[in-house]
């Protein structure tokens, strides 16, 4: 995959899968001015100028999530350093932009791409850096190890599709249930979570419009961790319930306001400043508790139980445009 | 084994935001079943809101009263059980304008309209309010429900009284 040319609009399209290692078997990849490379323990990231290196269990679960969320909503800091700004058909690569120290000595670094072409490039990373028995999307006690030389792939795992229901999950054509059949059994931490199923009553003539089903028996069955997927939508309106369990791979610097509803259990948010990451707060989030993440944050959580967190998004695509006017509201409510 | 701790009316810890260069406010942080408990039986208070949208907080007590809506709503079960009672009204829109935003309450009385199904849910149970239906939610015993929804005539805002305002 070679594309040198600039793309018209000025984002980049130029990446390159380069040669495997002679030593450990990896290949390389290059988009743009950014060069990636992995070793046995680490992601090595070379741009002008400067360089990183992140632990590659820390890189692979960061890649995951932008890759599956497709650049998610405004920012995906992998750490404190590299990261991708969503803009909605064209994505920001970044190092040091959203790093204070970087910022001020001037050596922060970014560049812009066509959106196909980075997640065509993080694609053939991510299935090229996860090795056979290794799944970055589990939570660490589920899978096995990220570290050695190349050892085989893992596909099946790293090319998940995100779910995402139409109405409402278990509606005629639309998303199914999970079943111990379908391939999702219970979770060993959701062990004692009710499995009954609604008592639906629908006169004839109403299958597509009478329905419920189960949400926490399905959250149970997850078989992935910070993954919001959706199961209802009113209009732009989406529930992403998912379950977690360790920590959030990235710090999400949301160009949006992002509610949390902690349906079980509990988790502990960080809460930074956005362009800074100068900490702000700590949000401590128990079954029942509500709060919102303004947009000018970014937020990482920890989760020692595997939780259920239903995570409430807006997805109305007027929202960049009312971002880049400075329009859109960084808290939600006043009062 | 270990335990998955849920939420209800009669047992709930909440947590809180610690503020540490910032104010709590911000964080818009209450608890559903702290607002559904000190709130009237079917009342339906605003505990989240995203532009138009808001995600409503419910004591289901009893039998209430009947709604309508012109666009989809969903209700998830937090706590106890709840009867869902559907109706195809055969004229929606004299009620909820199309385009109309949150949901209706009809006058008093059995509204007019094909019977569509009933739905009975428990803890962690979702089910779908259609547009252009009419519903009714019965429940014997104090429950919980979340909805999903607009922002319309029904839904109450009492952000001050229902949010964290000082550290914890």
């Amino acid at each position: 995959m070679s594309s040198p040319v600039p793309a018209p609009t000025g984002a980049r399209s130029d990446v390159e899968v380069l040669a495997s290692s002679n030593d450990t078997g990896y290949r390389s990849f290059r988009a743009g001015g950014f060069h990636f490379q992995r070793d046995a323990y680490f992601a090595r990231v070379e741009w002008p100028g400067g360089r990183h290196v992140m632990q590659i269990d820390v890189f692979l679960r960061a890649i995951m999530r932008d890759v599956s969320w497709g650049f998610f909503y405004g920012v995906v800091n992998f750490d404190g350093v590299l990261g991708t700004i969503n803009h909605y058909g064209e994505v920001t690569l970044f190092a040091g932009r959203f790093n204070e120290a970087y910022r001020d000595a001037g050596r922060d670094h970014e560049e812009r791409f066509q959106s196909p072409a980075l997640m065509a490039i993080f694609k053939e990373m991510l299935n090229d850096w996860t090795n056979e028995g290794y799944d970055p999307f589990a939570a660490p006690m589920e899978t096995g190890v990220a570290w050695g030389h190349k050892n085989g792939f893992n596909t099946a795992a790293v090319e998940r599709q995100r779910v995402t229901a139409t109405r409402m999950v278990s509606l005629p054509d639309d998303t199914p249930l999970r079943t111990d059949a379908s391939g999702y059994p219970v979770n060993r931490h959701f062990a004692d979570v009710p499995q009954d199923e609604p008592n639906v009553e629908v006169e004839p003539g109403f299958e597509a419009e009478v329905g419920a089903f189960n949400l926490f028996a399905y959250l149970s069955r997850s078989d992935v961790t910070w993954n919001p997927s959706v199961c209802s939508v009113v209009g732009e309106s989406l529930f992403c319930p998912t379950s977690e369990e360790f920590v959030l791979p990235i710090e999400h610097g949301n160009d949006r306001v992002e509610w949390f509803l902690q349906l079980s259990d509990e988790i502990t948010w960080d809460v930074k400043d956005k362009e800074t990451g100068k900490p702000r707060a700590r949000v401590i989030a128990r079954a029942g508790d509500m709060c919102c993440m303004p947009a000018d944050i970014r937020h990482q959580g920890y989760s020692t139980k595997r939780s259920m967190l239903l995570v409430w998004e807006n997805a109305s695509a007027t929202i960049p445009d009312l971002i880049a006017r400075g329009e859109a509201p960084v808290v939600p409510v006043k009062f | 084994m270990l335990t998955t701790r849920f939420g209800s009316l009669q047992d709930f810890q909440k947590g809180g935001v610690e503020p540490i260069d910032d104010d709590p406010k911000n964080y818009v942080f209450s608890n559903l079943f702290e607002v559904a408990g000190r709130a009237a039986p079917y009342a339906r208070t605003a505990i989240a809101k995203n532009f138009q949208y808001v995600i409503e907080a419910v004591r289901a007590e009893g039998t209430s009263g009947w709604y309508t809506c012109a666009h989809d709503e969903f209700a998830l079960c937090m706590d106890g059980e709840v009867e869902v009672h559907l109706i195809k009204l055969s004229r929606p829109e004299d009620i909820a304008e199309v385009g109309s935003e949150g949901a209706r309450r009809l006058a008093d009385g059995m509204p007019e309209g094909r019977k569509m199904g009933r739905v009975i849910i428990r803890r962690g149970h979702m089910a779908l309010l259609p547009k252009g239906s009419a519903y009714r939610f019965q429940a014997a015993h104090p429950s919980a429900l979340a909805i999903q929804t607009l922002d319309g005539p029904e839904t109450l805002h009492r952000w001050a009284d229902i949010c964290q305002t000082t550290a914890s």
